[in-house]
Formats: structure tokens, C-alpha cells, sequence
């Protein structure tokens, strides 16, 4: 089957052609989905390539900036507001998939890519569809959640923000696992601590088990040693060419606890 | 099968194709336009052998739908040199022995182009940095970066 | 890092006279490799040019009970599919150009696949895509069959018989055993009288060679009934020869070309991609290209394959090596490929760089349901390599030596005597181990620093041992040595008895595990040299317009002494 490219100049136009086409995968950066067409992936047969501008844009909305869903990981890295997110861009691949790789198509990159995503669902980041709909990324990410076409990400920038890769090969090396973690801590007490794992399951997924050990508590080693010993728990790591259920499992626990240690 | 009318600057000339829909900037300048320089590696995106610039930026042109590059310009190492006269960066690829079977040697001399455009004094981890979505198996890779820090302004290598 | 000669070791075996060592040359191909322009196979461009691509066995080991093309031939843009049937001549082993080994493998799999992505059915189409789209619309019925991974497994009783021409998964060498002996003085008695035995389990994963250019060729017809053939081959002439017995033409209607390989480390040997871009030529009358993509590189590429060692030292109390006894494992995968010839390299090479008076090994070329292994880099080195070493580090533990002062006293020395029967020169790990120390300052006792690879060699140590353990576990009946080693003196090591003939062979000692069943005929296959049945209307028609046509080729092969020379290890002087 040959496949069909359609480029529309408006969001409102994409959305409906998304909405009327069960199949159509939207073109992002296309980092993820060109490899599926240059495998001949039988479930790519319609991509839909959105042209509006909006896409590209990137502006401040309040408390929250507002990312249009094609903005690129090396436009995240120059961007001056958006600082907090640029460490997680910088490890997105290497130069050249930062040059074209998107932020909305990360949202859909299914482990060991969407490291970003983790980040964003760390930062109670929302999105808004091509509809615009706004919905809390956690909606998102839900199991069998309905597909969407997302145009905007909304983030409030947070200096509570922290973030590692594990991967073993520097500087570009493909990920185990990456922790995000929003840990704000007004008068010292963690409040709604957010630790959101990917490379542990499909998509990206939090830990509650740790954050629950954590909330309300002070930062302090005891606190660490119990959030880390639950790190791992309610999450579904997988066997692949990366590492190993096992592996994961028994290492997340250390890079949650470092993490951690690094924040206190 | 539907073909696209795409124009676009190729080594700063204009060059207007009808590419298959899906087909991928890759196939498109290998087999359309016979530059022959962007090499296949993975066709996903890991080694970084088909780099070429588009807009000054490096890209990956088997990861690049072709139509998307429509209006714009591509940049390839079949426009480095200048006629028989190799470019500096080039010349400091030979000089420093940085290739082997040669095959990785169009993307690195491509992602070296887009780092010494916009940071002409590169640091030696800037340049690692730069290479570091290209892969070599020959594990040339100081050799290479000896080159680029070579070509860089100043000349010297540079610990960084 | 700058070139440190050390020119005052071995000074007066050698006049100082080198021009080139130690100076950089500029490569010939330079210039192309940064302009781009060096001819790489695929950079070679036709009209009309067509790609293959393979359906590809998700199975370790089945059955093929069926392949059904017909709505793949359908599709658009197909110009044919290939069967195991259209393979004019599918079997075949690499080194039946060396005479060495069985034909085993076939091209294209017609009745059974013994490793996940064996080919068993290719298409070829107008596009990349198209292939690949006819080939997700091939059905093949497969009855799974049990299948076995690791290589002792593999030659316990009952494991799943993995290649046909060798059912008890065991490639037989000289058509006697089921593995490769080196015997030399007696271990067993050794290790009795030894202060110290000690034993090591050593292992090595299969390695992908990984190069930046996939595996491929691209074939296309030429005006003199000739094809061309661009390839990424590292073995023009083994790929030229392997594609003239497949395809069952005479060599001298194939033109290769290739030079240019972008990266091979050994695992561009294999001549499976340019029989079968000729063949697509040969049936389509169009250019054929058919290349791995990266997946295929990694799972279908052949890589080093992986290796199991068993050593037991004998070591006395002052550190020297008495004994030292191998039983090694090469995990061969399901065809034979290279493994038969990596395990005689290895052979030659134990018990690596030291003079151990008795040495004894069982090297066996297992086959098991994993990719076919092949040639990279010092294979069949590399593995036992790492054992020894690993080993050596042990036995200085136990013994409580200095790891290094434990290599010098039992590295070989010139004029020793090695357990291949050649008396050691140019011996030089005691300079090694002497300048790695003082680089690494690691202290050395005067001893070790004042040891030569010069001194204290031959004598008594460049003597054969006096009585050699022999006997005949592993002893096979049923196959013929071939040419390989036949008793034309250059498989005859001097001063032993030539082999006997293999079918008046004595019956086989008990061995410790239960003989399996033989078949009652040689499994040598003589090849099928009738020309392939037309089995389908005019389309079909056989690739070769004169199928009956006298083949020059088709000669005995040359019997002379040095034609196997490499391969033997037993190099005539």
C-alpha cells in the first residue's frame, strides 16, 4: 500500500482529518514515525502533516508557557524561558534528532524514547487538542486512553525540577530509564511530590508508592531510603535489547535515591 | 502511486523533483537527485551516516519525510569542495588520517560543517558533543575529532 | 598517542632499515572517502533497478510445511518471488571450496529452518516497500519443532538434531571424530604429579561486527551473457565461487566488482547476498539489489560465535605449567559457515604463548538453533584467548605468584618446542611483559626482569615428549575426510603414521554419552549437478540458457600439498 501524505494548513483541519481517519498518524518531527515508514509498518498507511503555525510557536500564558506541539528539542534549548526543561531536551538523541524531533511527538514515543514526556508529566504539564481541548497530561497517559491530537503543551516552569537519564554510553546513549520529579517543599515538607519513571512500562508512569512515601515529609535520609525502597513498585519495566525487567527493577530503587540525595 | 512536486536548493543549486509520498530525503538524493554522498546506516535514525544539512541544520535524511524539505535548502558533502579544491575541513580530514572504510565519513564531515558554522572555536567536547549521533565502527573517533578541531578557527587541537 | 620503538630488543635479528613503519601513509581511497565519492555497492546506479527482499524464519527451528506466494505474486510492483525450488543448486557449505566440510545450508530453506531469520522465500519488486509488503503477504505454515541454544545442551542425547548433514550436532573433522584433538605428552599423567590442578569455566557471547554498511550486492545483466555483480563482499573470490556452484553457472559468466567495503571486521565473508541478487537478475532480467537492512545486519548477519572453554592446569608449587587440558565449545549456530576452520585456528594456537609440556584438547564445532557464526578478527583466537589469560590470573592466585612474573617463567621461549609440533621463533612475551610492567610500574623480581625470549630456550625443551596419550573417544564412522587431509603428506604431521582410511576405521571405544544412530550412507551428498526442473510455464524459465553446457569449472579439485595449507595448520617448510 502506498502511503498517503496530507498536509493542511489549519489545526481546525488536521483535527477533523485525524478525527475522520482511525489510521492517520500525525507527523511530528517524524524521528519515530519514518521509521516505521521506511520499515513498511502496515499501520502507517495515512500521515497527516499539520502546517499551522501555531506548532512552532512558543509563548507565555499566565503562570504557564504554552509549547506548540512542533516545537523542537534544539528550539526548547535556545529557548530563554524555557531553561527548566532544557537539560531533558539536551539528552533527547543527538544533534540531529534534536534538530527535528518534537515535543508533541515525543508524547508518543513509546520507551526507550519519550524521556521528555516523563518530564512534562512531572511538572503537571496539561495539553490542548488540536481541538482544543485542555486536559491534564495524566489523561493522556491513562491505558487505553483515546487518541488525540495534541497541539499545545502547557507547563509551569518549576525550580523544584529534577531530572536524570540513565543510559549507559556519553554523551548520546539510549535510555534505561529516566526519573523526572517535581519536588516542591514549602516550609520544608514535601507537598504533592510528582516522580514520574519512563523506561519502566510503555509510557511514562509515576510512582505513586514513592510519592506517597514522600508527601508531607521532610527530604531527610530516612525518607530517601523508603521512597527509593518503593520506587519500582506498580511499575511494569520490560525485557529488552537494553536491559532486563530484573535490571530495572533492582536498579531503579539507586537512581531514585541518588536522585533524591542530589535534591536534599 | 501519488507523486509530489518538491522544489528545493541542493548545494545551492535549485532542483525540483516529483518524490514518492512517504519516500524519505535519503532515496530522494540518492536516487533522484544522484547525490550519492548521504550513505544508508539504519534507515532508524541510530548512526547518523545519512546526515545532511537542511537550513544549516544537521538532519537526518532517512528520518526526513522528503516533502517536508520543499522551499528549503540541503546541504550535502557533494557541495563541500570547491570544484578539485577540497574545503579546509576536508583537507583536515585527510591530513589527520580521519577515515577508514569511509562510510561514516559523509555524516561526520556534515555534523562537523553544522558545528563549525555556528561555533567556529569549538572546545574538544563541544566537538565530541557534535559527532556524537554518528557513529564510526573503524573507532576512529579521535582521529576525527583531531580533524574538526584541526579545521576550527585557531587551527591547534585543543584539550577542551 | 606517538609510536614508542623499542629497537634495542631483538637489535641484531633485524638491519634498521624501515622506510615506512612508523611513518603515516596516506591512504589510496582518501580522497574519495571525503568528497563522497568512493564506490561503495550501493552507490552504483541502474535504471530499472529492483530490490529483494526476505521472508524470514520467527522460528528457531520448524518445519516448513508450506509457503503460499500467491497473493504476494499478485501484488503490485512484484516482478517475482523466489523459492527454495528456483535455487539452482541450495546447498551448500563456505568452505567447500577448500574441500573442507559438508554442504549444509542452503540458500533459500525448502523444507526446515534451524535459526530465527532464515530465509524462506524472497521477492523481488520495483521498490523497497513493495518488497517488503509482498513479503509480510507470504504465508508459511510452520509446524514449530523443539530447538536448543547452548552448545552442551546441543550434544546431550536427544537434543533436536539441528543440521542434517551432521545429525549429532557435532561437525566431524578429517571424517573421523566428532571434534578436533591436540595431543602432546600425556595430561592425565601430569595432572597426577602436579602440587596443584586447577580447573576455570570461561565463556564469550556471540559479537556482531557491526559495520556502517549493511551486507549487500547489487546484480544486473551485462551485454555478453554475463552478469555483473557490485558487492560489499570482503571475499571477491569466495563470493564469486560460492555464486557460481548456487547458481550453478560457470564462474566465468559472473563478474564481480567490489574494493570497497564500508566496514566488514570479518563479517562480509559470507556470499549470501550476491547469489541471490543474481539470481533475481537472472530471473527478472532487471538489476536486483539486495541488501540488509540494519535489523537484518544484527539478527540475520552472521557474528563471531560464541565459544565455552574448559582448562585444567597442573601447576607446581614454583609456578611452572605441567599440564594444561582444553575442552572447548564453538557455538557454530545451524550451518557451519566458518566455526570448522575457527576451531582448527584455534587448535594451532594452545596453550597460547607459553611451553607446557603436556597439552591435551577437545574442541567441539557444535551446532545449535542460533545464527550461523562466522569470520571476525582473529576468531577462533579471540575466546580461547581470554580463557587462557583469565586463567593464568587464576593460577597466580592459587599458587601465590605475581601474575606477571607467572607468564615470564612460563612463556615460551625461541627454539621451544610447541604443542603443534613447530619449534617456536621470534617468541617475544617476555620483552611484552617486561615493558608492559615497567610502563605500568609493577615491580618485577630480577629474575623476571633479566629474562630473554633469547635465553634458556631449546634443548631439552625443543624435544618432542617422549610418549603421547592418544585414543580415539569421539571416533565417528559414516563420513569421508574429502580431499581435506587426505594422505598426501600435507595433512600428515611429521614423524606420525598417515590416517587410516576412514571406512576401514577400528569401531569406536565406548564413549560416555550413547552413540546416536548414523546414517547408513556417507552423509557426503555428491552435488546435485542436473540443472534445476523448470517447474513453472515460460516465465519461469531456468536461469542458465544452456544449463547443459560443459563447465570447465567443474574439475576435481587441486589435491597439492600447499592448497590447504592455511586451513590445516600443518604449513609445509
Amino acid at each position: 500500500m502506498p502511503i498517503e501524505v496530507r498536509t493542511h494548513a489549519t489545526l481546525a483541519e488536521t483535527a477533523r482529518a485525524f478525527a475522520a481517519s482511525r489510521g492517520a498518524h500525525i507527523l511530528g518531527g517524524g524521528t519515530v514515525l519514518m521509521r516505521a515508514v521506511n520499515a513498511a509498518d502496515p499501520s502507517v498507511a495515512t500521515i497527516l502533516r499539520p502546517a499551522d503555525p501555531v506548532l512552532r510557536q512558543i509563548r507565555t500564558e499566565g503562570r504557564e508557557i504554552a509549547i506548540g506541539a512542533g516545537v523542537t528539542m534544539a528550539e526548547i534549548i535556545a529557548h530563554r524561558e524555557l531553561g527548566f526543561l532544557a537539560p531533558v531536551a539536551r539528552l533527547v538523541g543527538g544533534p540531529q534528532v534534536r534538530t527535528t524531533a518534537t515535543i508533541g511527538g515525543n508524547l508518543f514515543a513509546a520507551a526507550p524514547y519519550g524521556d521528555v514526556a516523563g518530564a512534562l508529566l512531572a511538572l503537571g504539564a496539561s495539553v490542548v487538542t488540536g481541538e482544543g481541548r485542555r486536559m491534564p497530561l495524566d489523561d493522556l497517559f491513562r491505558p487505553h486512553a483515546p487518541r488525540a491530537f495534541v497541539a499545545t503543551i502547557l507547563v509551569a516552569p518549576s525550580r523544584d525540577f529534577h531530572f536524570v537519564k540513565v543510559s549507559r554510553v556519553r554523551p548520546k546513549g539510549v535510555s534505561v530509564m529516566s526519573i523526572a520529579a517535581n519536588l516542591p517543599r514549602p516550609g520544608g515538607r514535601l507537598q504533592d511530590p510528582r516522580i514520574v519513571f519512563n523506561g519502566m512500562g510503555a509510557r511514562p508512569m509515576r510512582a505513586v508508592a514513592a510519592e506517597r512515601a514522600l508527601s508531607g515529609q521532610p527530604l531527610d535520609a530516612a525518607t530517601i531510603a523508603r521512597a527509593a525502597s518503593l520506587a519500582a513498585e506498580g511499575l511494569a519495566p520490560e525485557d529488552d535489547a537494553i536491559a532486563s525487567a530484573w535490571y530495572r527493577r533492582e536498579v531503579a530503587p539507586v537512581h531514585l535515591r541518588r536522585l533524591l540525595e542530589g535534591a536534599a | 502511486m501519488a507523486k509530489t512536486p518538491i522544489r528545493f536548493s541542493h548545494n545551492r543549486e535549485e532542483k525540483a523533483v516529483f518524490v514518492d509520498e512517504g519516500a524519505n530525503l535519503l532515496d530522494v538524493l540518492r536516487r533522484s537527485i544522484g547525490d550519492l554522498t548521504p550513505k544508508y546506516g539504519c534507515g532508524q535514525g541510530t548512526c547518523g551516516a545519512c546526515t545532511v544539512l537542511v537550513d544549516g541544520a544537521p538532519q537526518l535524511s532517512c528520518l526526513t519525510l522528503a516533502e517536508t524539505v520543499d522551499g528549503r535548502a540541503v546541504d550535502t558533502v557533494a557541495g563541500l569542495s570547491d570544484g578539485a579544491r577540497l574545503s579546509a575541513l576536508q583537507r583536515a580530514f585527510m591530513d589527520n588520517f580521519a577515515a577508514q572504510c569511509g562510510y561514516c565519513t559523509d555524516g561526520m564531515l556534515m555534523s562537523a560543517t553544522a558545528l563549525l558554522k555556528h561555533n567556529p572555536r569549538p572546545t574538544r567536547e563541544e566537538v565530541v558533543e557534535a559527532i556524537s549521533g554518528n557513529l564510526c565502527r573503524c573507532t576512529g573517533y579521535e582521529a576525527i575529532i583531531n580533524a574538526i578541531l584541526d579545521a576550527s578557527q585557531g587551527g591547534a587541537r585543543r584539550t577542551g | 598517542m606517538p609510536i614508542e620503538f623499542r629497537k634495542d630488543y631483538f637489535a641484531d635479528e633485524r638491519d634498521d632499515d624501515l622506510n615506512e613503519i612508523g611513518k603515516p601513509t596516506q591512504r589510496q581511497d582518501m580522497t574519495g572517502h571525503v568528497t563522497g565519492r568512493s564506490p561503495f555497492y550501493d552507490d552504483h546506479q541502474f535504471d530499472g533497478l529492483t530490490h529483494i527482499r526476505c521472508v524470514r524464519s520467527p522460528h528457531h527451528h520448524a518445519r516448513i510445511r508450506r509457503v503460499d506466494a500467491a497473493a504476494a505474486e499478485r501484488m503490485a510492483g512484484v516482478r517475482r518471488v523466489i523459492l527454495a525450488r528456483d535455487v539452482p543448486h541450495n546447498l551448500n557449505t563456505l568452505l567447500s571450496l577448500l574441500d573442507f566440510g559438508l554442504d549444509d545450508e542452503e540458500l533459500i530453506a525448502s523444507e526446515r529452518v534451524a535459526y530465527r531469520g532464515a530465509p524462506v522465500a524472497a521477492v523481488v519488486a520495483d521498490t523497497e516497500r513493495q518488497a517488503r509488503e509482498a513479503c509480510a503477504a507470504i504465508r508459511v505454515d510452520y509446524e514449530i519443532l523443539p530447538h536448543v541454544l547452548d552448545v552442551e545442551e546441543a550434544i546431550k542425547p536427544g537434543a533436536p538434531a539441528v543440521n542434517d548433514a551432521y545429525p549429532d550436532n557435532l561437525f566431524v573433522y578429517h571424517g573421523k571424530y566428532d571434534h578436533q584433538k591436540l595431543r602432546y605428552g600425556d595430561v592425565d599423567a601430569a595432572l597426577r604429579e602436579a602440587d596443584h590442578v586447577i580447573e576455570g569455566r570461561y565463556q564469550m557471547s556471540p559479537i556482531e561486527q557491526a559495520p556502517m554498511e549493511t551486507c549487500g550486492a547489487i546484480a544486473a545483466p551485462e551485454t555478453n551473457d554475463r552478469f555483473v555483480c557490485y558487492t560489499s563482499t570482503q571475499a571477491l573470490f569466495f563470493s564469486l565461487g560460492t555464486a557460481a556452484k548456487l547458481l550453478d553457472v560457470s564462474s566465468a559468466r559472473l563478474h564481480f566488482i567490489g574494493g570497497t567495503v564500508g566496514g566488514g571486521f570479518g563479517g562480509k565473508v559470507d556470499s549470501l547476498h550476491e547469489p541471490l541478487a543474481i539470481l533475481g537478475t537472472m530471473l527478472t532480467g532487471r538489476p536486483c539489489k539486495y541488501m540488509f537492512d540494519r535489523e537484518e545486519e544484527m539478527q540475520v548477519g552472521a557474528p563471531r560465535g560464541a565459544e565455552r572453554w574448559y582448562l585444567t592446569d597442573g601447576v607446581m608449587n614454583d609456578g611452572r605449567i605441567v599440564a594444561r587440558k582444553f575442552i572447548g565449545y564453538f557455538d557454530a549456530g545451524a550451518t557451519t559457515r566458518l566455526s570448522s576452520y575457527a576451531i582448527i585456528k584455534a587448535a594451532g594456537h594452545l596453550p597460547g604463548p607459553y611451553t607446557i609440556p603436556n597439552v591435551y584438547a577437545d574442541i567441539y564445532c557444535v551446532y545449535t538453533n542460533r545464527t550461523p557464526a562466522t569470520a571476525m578478527r582473529g576468531f577462533g583466537i579471540t575466546g580461547v584467548d581470554f580463557a587462557i589469560e583469565c586463567h593464568m590470573d587464576e593460577v597466580a592466585e592459587r599458587v601465590g605468584m605475581d601474575p606477571i612474573e607467572l607468564r615470564i617463567l612460563n612463556a615460551y621461549r625461541d627454539g621451544d618446542m610447541k604443542a603443534h609440533r613447530r619449534l617456536a621463533k621470534n617468541t617475544a612475551l617476555i620483552e611484552c611483559c617486561q615493558v608492559a610492567a615497567e610502563k605500568a610500574g609493577w615491580g618485577l623480581s630480577d629474575a623476571a626482569r633479566l629474562a630473554s625470549s633469547l635465553r634458556d630456550g631449546g634443548g631439552a625443551r625443543a624435544e618432542l615428549p617422549r610418549f603421547t596419550a592418544t585414543d580415539e573417544n569421539g571416533r565417528v564412522s559414516g563420513y569421508s575426510s574429502g580431499s581435506y587431509a587426505r594422505g598426501d603428506g600435507a595433512g600428515t604431521a611429521r614423524g606420525e603414521s598417515p590416517p587410516p582410511p576412514a571406512r576401514s576405521a577400528p569401531p569406536p571405544p565406548p564413549r560416555q554419552r550413547p552413540e546416536r544412530a548414523k546414517p547408513d550412507a556417507p552423509a557426503y551428498r555428491e552435488p546435485q549437478r542436473e540443472p534445476a526442473p523448470a517447474t513453472a510455464g515460460p516465465e519461469r524459465a531456468p536461469p542458465s540458457a544452456e544449463p547443459h553446457r560443459p563447465d570447465p569449472n567443474r574439475t576435481e579439485p587441486r589435491r597439492g600439498p600447499t592448497r590447504f595449507s592455511s586451513i590445516s595448520g600443518f604449513r609445509r617448510r
